[in-house]
């Protein structure tokens, strides 16, 4: 298996050159990290390549960066992770690009490249606001109609900022402002490097 | 002349073929359908935000409330997500188990497929047949985890607990009485792998059952040959996976290609259609369950031959036994620890993708090496394909929807998360 990843990663190397800003292979995965200028382009080639392949975008994920590691992440905020799988080569991509703005993340629409793209760049976009220029049809797709905000986000509270209850009064729905507490049961904790590991402490 | 529009229709999202609460917005020109518009987002329940506030194990329930027709599979990525996070190895019986009820999850999952899909479409007697051998299967996840669905019983590091030894039994009640109780209890005088051996055995008959209700069913055919046709390469461009795949014509399954668990140690083989329509996609979900068949009786046979630990004794991944945790100071530091602040996961990211029965499901999990996920997403099968919805069903009937929703196999546990 290493031998095909490490074929893999030449190629990735021979064919994308400059645009390929870092290349991590961790855990039999691959992992390349491309500027937002090159996002689409790169996209494009990893399908057209046919040493490469990759025909086929089975998600795209955004992420959140900001909380990294009780917030010591120094770099840009939101980043799209797009896995790819060529059925030819029998193999796997994670292909990731950071938005340039943190107030105004904008990457590329891959909807050109892989059809496929077209809902999962809808979700990203409805639950991290990542929004993808070029894409046909950005709605939001999972949030309500007329949800404000974007709930994946680190700030977002996970209760939320409204509620919703039946007002007997006006005889309709209403929403209004949340009355829950937000609780955590168990604190999120960050260890040192080695301490799970078996014969320390 | 009175002038022709064009009407739109709202299918859903309380319609009974709608499978859950997809709201389909149709618009019609005459009985054709001009352009399909699903609304998903109904059924959200924000599965991956809830994930980041909890720690890595207690977010295992969650995963069977994904695709609530094929609990064990969701929690087998999830599982291999955090194993490959971790590094672990989860013992060989562990993996058959995994295989076994992966497997058991298939059949589940393609009976209520088969059988719903025949419903909506007019075949109104196969869900009877099909709820039959469910209720079986659903016993089996009921002796080994104690829930008949919301299983849980996939955990990081194996499996909760070994097979066990003996079958819960009917009782006599007033409905039931002395005669009909042994009947219904034949099977199920011995162990668990006796009664899925049992199964075995009557499943082939089962399905041949099926396939005479439906395959040469003329009724059947006319609403199912030529409707839905993908292409492969089509299917490809729009992320298929899995029998939506494989019915195009495409030998792609994960468990062969990129083998996980114990697949490259079971015999089985991949069915794979020609025309890509929904015909075809239903003979493959047929002959996949026959194939599942096949893999649980050499499951079986291997579990009898091979007994042995069944999760990791790496006490910092899954707890120790409760003897030992109240005969042994340092055990009950780790179960308290596993109890409290839950699993240290090393930082990285991993992408950990299975062969659901709707097609790859994976978890795309990034931890910054707290004791809960930094992120966690859920690829579901269904997802891409009912994003395609609208290229599938342009230019068809309107009833030809429902035969193209029930193909798709769609369950908004899933897409919605």
């Amino acid at each position: 298996m290493s031998a095909k990843l490490e074929r893999l990663s030449q190629t990735l190397r021979d064919v994308l050159g400059d645009a390929l800003l870092n290349l991590v292979t961790d855990r039999g995965e691959v992992t390349i990290e491309v500027a937002a200028a090159d996002y689409l382009r790169v996209a494009q080639t990893l399908r057209d390549t046919p040493e490469l392949g990759f025909e086929q975008l089975i998600d795209v994920s955004g992420v959140d960066y900001s909380a990294w590691a009780n917030g010591e992440w120094a770099g840009k905020r939101f980043a799209a992770a797009t896995h790819l799988l060529s059925v030819r080569h029998n193999w796997r991509l994670r292909l990731r690009a950071f938005a340039e703005d943190d107030e105004f993340p904008v990457l590329d629409s891959l909807v050109g490249v892989w059809p496929s793209a077209n809902w999962y760049e809808r979700e990203t976009f409805d639950l991290y606001g990542i929004l993808f220029s070029g894409h046909p049809d950005l709605r939001r797709i999972l949030t309500d109609y007329g949800f404000v905000g974007h709930p994946f986000r680190k700030d977002f509270p996970v209760s939320g900022h409204v509620e919703m209850r039946y007002d007997p009064e006006t005889g309709r729905v209403v929403y209004q402002p949340v009355t829950i507490e937000p609780r955590e049961n168990t604190p999120r904790i960050v260890r040192e490097e080695h301490y799970g590991d078996v014969g320390h402490g | 002349m009175a002038e022709i529009r064009n009407y739109t229709i709202n299918f859903g999202p309380q319609h009974p073929a709608a499978h859950g609460v997809l709201r389909l917005v149709l618009e019609l020109a005459g009985e054709v359908v001009e352009r399909a518009d699903p609304h998903i987002g109904l059924l959200h329940r924000g599965t991956e935000k809830l994930a980041e506030t909890r720690t890595w194990v207690q977010s295992v329930p969650y995963m069977d409330r994904l695709d609530y027709v094929s609990m064990m599979c969701n929690e087998h990525a999830y599982c291999m997500a955090i194993e490959r996070l971790l590094g672990i190895e989860v013992p060989e019986r562990a993996q058959y188990i995994r295989v076994m009820f992966d497997e058991i999850t298939r059949i589940l999952n393609h009976l209520m497929n088969i059988g719903t899909h025949g419903l909506d479409i007019g075949a109104m007697t196969m869900v009877l047949y099909t709820f039959r051998e469910r209720e079986d299967l659903m016993d089996a996840y009921e002796a080994v985890s104690g829930a008949r669905m919301h299983a849980a019983y996939y955990r990081p590091g194996g499996v909760y607990r070994d097979l066990p030894d003996r079958m819960p039994k009917y009782e006599v009640n007033r409905f039931k009485n002395e005669k009909t109780v042994r009947e219904l209890n034949a099977a199920r005088e011995g162990s668990l792998l006796d009664f899925l051996e049992d199964f075995t055995e009557r499943f082939s008959k089962c399905c041949d059952e099926y396939e005479n209700l439906l395959s040469d069913n003329r009724i059947w055919k006319q609403r199912t040959v030529g409707i839905g046709v993908v292409s492969p390469e089509q299917a490809l461009a729009l992320g298929f996976t899995g029998p939506m795949l494989r019915g195009s014509g495409i030998a792609w399954d994960v468990r062969k290609k990129q083998p996980y668990e114990v697949y490259d140690k079971v015999d089985f083989d991949i069915p794979v259609g020609k025309n890509g329509d929904c015909y075809d996609r239903y003979l493959c979900r047929m002959e996949e369950m026959r194939q599942s068949n096949r893999i649980i009786r050499q499951c079986i046979d291997w579990l009898r031959k091979n007994p042995g630990p069944v999760i990791t004794d790496n006490h910092k991944v899954a707890p120790p036994p409760r003897e030992k945790m109240k005969a042994n100071m340092e055990e009950l530091i780790h179960h308290f620890k596993l109890f409290t602040e839950g699993i240290h996961v090393p930082a990285g990211e991993v992408y950990a993708a299975i062969e659901h029965p709707k097609g790859e499901f994976g978890v795309y999990a990034v931890s910054d090496g707290a004791n809960k996920p930094y992120r966690l997403k859920m690829r579901a099968p269904g997802f891409a394909h009912l994003a395609a919805m609208d290229e599938l069903s342009r230019g068809h009937m309107i009833a030809d929807v429902v035969a193209i929703i029930g193909t798709m196999d769609i369950v908004f546990g899933e897409i919605d998360r």
